[in-house]
């Protein structure tokens, strides 16, 4: 009984200092609202959110990126694919489910992409949906064991995200900018450019992350037990 | 926004957070750690959005949400990460138990 | 005034959740605790104005990180039944 109470101390400590200093916090500070949103046509993007994330820290998002690529190669230096996951038949009433449901997810997270500039969305946001979708194939069986052996597909789909994302960020130092700094006009595009590599990218990777294996190096079958 | 509703969020950050440091230490196996270090993730989260809603003006702060953005995705890989560690250390100790001499 | 009573019941029910996702005996509703608790978080973004944090906490942190740790439950679950002497079976 007083283990268990002093066992609470670390938490109730730390819930107490917590508090006390969010509590303690200005009520209504300025804040970059103000900044973000003033620069906001400049951007290339109507949406504060995205313009913060594609343009005014976009250094971050391409770190990001790489933190996905870097977590699915270790994800695959760890643990080879096992059968079962690759080649179950689905039951009937979850593959007709997803014979309507996959066409509407891939439109749904194609749109979040596009109006992602404008309104809530994005390449994140349509990426997840993308991955979702992608998870679904997987459990569902649509997936042939041949398609995820395709493997200098399945790798160019996970880097190309993040290559494009540095190849646009060097490509316009060459007219005399620095990394990442989008000329006049042209942000709105190069935006949407890195946006869709970005979604191809964080959708195959977080597929990949479910699947939790990698393919073999040379299409064989992968192995039937741990080894 | 009014001070009243954030305050309540802010208490319930700090909750999610120190009830997740609990779980951290009281976890049992690795995969209750797991959830135990999101659920303390997810606390942060809940403060940096409390923050951005509560700056001066009518629109909420676009900078700390697009961070939690971020950070949700870097949450999941490192959750999926980890938790193929912990079904690999499972697999390497049931390897390890399995050959030794009983 | 209902604002001020969905927001209390709101943050209650969060904090509830996440008491019960990291203290509940079964393992597998820890994982099911969880996913509702990034499912109302959700909700909890939508209330403080952010979208598109809400578009990503529902599609990833919840439902992604859900399906990863169900399917890590399950193969931890297989691992420590084979860990008995039997014959290697197969992994899911």
């Amino acid at each position: 009984m007083i283990r268990r109470t002093i066992g609470w101390l670390p938490s109730a400590l730390a819930f107490g200092v917590l508090s006390w200093a969010l509590l303690d916090l200005p009520a209504n500070p300025p804040g970059l609202a103000d900044a973000a949103l003033r620069s906001l046509e400049r951007s290339g993007v109507a949406n504060p959110v995205t313009a913060v994330l594609l343009n005014y820290r976009g250094y971050d998002t391409l770190l990001e990126v790489a933190v996905l690529l870097l977590a699915i190669v270790a994800v695959w230096s760890l643990q080879p694919i096992s059968t079962s996951s690759v080649a179950e038949p689905a039951a009937p009433i979850l593959s007709s489910l997803l014979r309507s449901l996959l066409p509407l997810l891939l439109l749904t997270s194609g749109y979040l992409l596009w109006i992602g500039a404008f309104a809530p969305g994005g390449a994140f946001q349509g990426g997840a949906l993308l991955g979702g979708a992608i998870v679904l194939m997987l459990l569902g069986g649509l997936f042939r064991r041949r398609l995820w052996q395709r493997l200098a597909l399945l790798q160019a789909s996970l880097w190309v995200g993040l290559a494009v994302f540095i190849g646009v960020g060097m490509g316009v130092m060459f007219g005399g900018g620095r990394f990442l700094e989008y000329p006049n006009g042209h942000a709105g595009n190069l935006i949407l450019l890195i946006e869709t590599a970005a979604l191809l990218s964080i959708s195959v990777t977080l597929g990949a992350l479910f699947f939790g294996g990698r393919p073999s190096l040379d299409g064989e079958p992968p192995p039937e037990a741990n080894p | 926004m009014t001070d009243a509703p954030n305050a309540t969020f802010l208490l319930a950050g700090a909750a999610l957070f120190a009830l997740g440091l609990r779980g951290i230490f009281a976890g049992v196996t690795p995969l209750r750690q797991i959830i135990a270090v999101n659920v303390m993730g997810n606390g942060v989260f809940l403060v940096f959005i409390t923050l951005a809603a509560r700056v001066a003006g009518g629109r909420p702060d676009p900078v700390p949400q697009a961070m939690v953005l971020t950070g949700i995705v870097v949450a999941v890989c490192a959750t999926g990460l980890a938790l193929t560690l912990a079904v690999r250390h499972r697999q390497e100790q049931n390897e390890r138990s399995g050959t030794s001499p009983p | 005034m209902i604002v001020q009573v969905f927001d209390t019941v709101l943050a209650v029910l969060l904090v509830w959740l996440a008491w019960r996702a990291v203290s509940d005996a079964d393992p597998l509703r820890s994982v099911v605790k969880f996913i509702v608790l990034g499912m109302m978080l959700a909700l909890s973004w939508l209330r403080l104005g952010a979208p598109d944090v809400a578009l990503a906490e529902a599609a990833v942190g919840s439902g992604l990180t859900g399906a990863l740790l169900l399917v890590a439950l399950r193969r931890l679950q297989a691992a420590r039944s084979s860990a008995g002497g039997s014959p290697r079976k197969e992994q899911p």
